[in-house]
């Protein structure tokens, strides 16, 4: 039987520009064992609900820069409980001013990150709000 | 309601759900596995496998649009990527190439990591392979690592296996290495928009005669005579893997491709070999469990120590292997 995986979505709602950040952090939470779904730009809160569903994942980290994220992430919270998967944490990382960190963690984002944050606190930050919840 | 039953109800969650524990190999999973078996054996199994980069997943990606709107069929992906052999995580990016499939019901995307198994699939990827087929899935397409080489798993878990090559990989020898003929049901030259598909087409083709003689040319009376293969070989339930063009990007060549897959069912229906590869699948499949199931046996009836013993001894070259195994099996003390 083997060790059970952490699996993450990392996603790209919106649609400005680059995802070299969330791909920074993908392969950060690569090399530290995780399976990292990639979908890439441009996804819709509709397009990453659906993929957290179908695989299953414990985690959905969004990377966001166009500051639509008091848009986005009650949305895809919205949709995630739909699906029934309110258990999933959800961690965002972007440009989000200070005023919005403490609306996102009420609607229960659980990690949030501007750029300058490190890759090894938000590797551990997710290993640990996966095994808090087993 | 059990896990299985619910994804014979098509509870995409729980059809999400059962797919981890049989991923992970949980003894939920196998269970699970077991209530679903009477369902499976109805989907046609379709492996898509080639070097990285060949457009594999933009490929599947097409296929599973034409599924769905030529024919009404509901389609399941598994793609399988490779684990880190260092530290064992995977990122698997195959969805990236089949945004064009979101919002759509009937269509279910699962990416999996290799996990250190070699064969181009994952260990478990036949049993995820399995849920999807109880869960009502018609077609089930699967994206191998693409390691470049021939895939045996993915020819054996398949009832029809692609070979996707693309112009301009060192063609002649290089993509087309040893092997791949023979697991190649249908191959493919995706990227057909790109210089130098000739030569692809070329190479591909004169390998192919190689293994499977289409024509015979010989001199009769001083003329060349050509003789199709049919008449030569009166084997007329002989598979010619077909070689189609294809531009996954915009889908050309995607119907004409779903055609020859088609075909290749149909053969292996009228030739019989459908009943004969599902044969050939599920007694490897008893045969690993018969294997592993005495495995664990023995490990149960055969203590550590006892076990210890015998290799030490074996070591000291005081017993042979053969000797070993004898004493361990018949329970007698070392
Ligand atoms: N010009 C052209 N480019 C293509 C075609 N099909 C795919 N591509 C491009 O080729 C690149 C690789 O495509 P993928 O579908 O990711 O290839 P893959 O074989 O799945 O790759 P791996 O899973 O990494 O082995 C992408 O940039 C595609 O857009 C095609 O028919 N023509
Ligand atoms: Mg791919």
């Amino acid at each position: 039987m083997s060790e059970r995986k952490i699996r993450v979505l990392v996603a790209k709602p919106g649609l400005d520009g680059h995802d070299r950040g969330a791909k920074v952090v993908a392969r950060a939470l690569r090399d530290a064992g995780m399976e990292v779904i990639y979908t890439g730009l441009r996804q819709t809160p509709e397009m990453i609900a659906e993929a957290a569903l179908q695989e299953d994942v414990d985690v959905v980290g969004l990377s966001i820069l166009s500051g639509a994220h008091m848009a986005l992430v009650p949305r895809i919270i919205e949709l995630l409980k739909a699906n029934g998967q309110e258990s999933v944490k959800l961690f965002v990382g972007g440009i989000i001013p200070d005023e919005d960190v403490p609306r996102l963690k009420e609607m229960g984002v659980t990690g949030i990150y501007g750029p300058g944050a490190s890759t090894e606190d938000i590797v551990a930050d997710v290993r640990q709000s996966v095994l808090a919840a087993a | 309601m059990t896990l299985a039953q619910a994804v014979l109800d098509k509870d995409r969650l729980a059809l999400s759900r059962l797919l981890t524990r049989v991923e992970n190999d949980t003894q939920e999973g196998r269970a699970a596995l077991a209530e679903l078996f009477p369902h499976t054996g109805k989907a046609h199994l379709i492996g898509v496998t080639g070097a990285p980069g060949t457009g594999k997943s933009t490929l599947v990606n097409q296929m599973a649009l034409h599924y769905r709107k030529q024919d009404g069929k509901r389609v399941a992906i598994v793609a399988v990527d490779p684990s880190s052999p260092f530290t064992g995580g995977a990122v698997l990016g195959d969805r990236v190439r089949m945004r064009d499939l979101a919002g759509d019901p009937n269509v279910f995307i699962r990416s999996m990591a290799s996990r250190g198994s070699l064969g181009g699939l994952a260990q478990t990827t036949a049993a995820v392979v399995q849920v999807f087929d109880a869960a009502g899935f018609d077609v089930i397409l699967i994206e191998t690592v693409g390691a470049g080489q021939a895939e045996v798993d993915i020819a054996r878990l398949a009832h029809t296996t692609l070979v996707v090559e693309a112009p301009g990989l060192g063609d002649d020898i290089q993509a087309i290495k040893a092997g791949i003929l023979e697991i190649a049901d249908v191959l493919v030259i995706n990227k057909a928009d790109r210089p130098g598909v000739e030569n692809t087409e070329r190479a591909l083709k004169s390998m192919l005669e190689l293994a499977h003689p289409v024509k015979r040319v010989f001199r009769h009376h001083g003329q060349t005579m050509t003789v199709p293969a049919q008449e030569v070989e009166e084997d007329t339930l002989l598979w010619i893997p077909p070689v189609q063009r294809t531009v996954a990007t915009d889908g050309t060549g995607i119907p004409e491709l779903a055609e020859a897959i088609a075909r290749h069912a149909e053969h292996l229906r009228q030739s019989g070999d459908w009943v004969a590869r599902e044969r050939a699948r599920l007694q490897s499949e008893l045969d690993a469990l018969i294997q592993e199931t005495l495995v664990s046996r023995f490990r149960a009836d055969v203590s550590e120590k006892r076990y210890e013993e015998a290799l030490s001894q074996v070591i000291q070259r005081s017993l042979s292997p053969w000797e070993a195994v004898r004493m361990l099996m018949n329970g007698r003390k070392g």
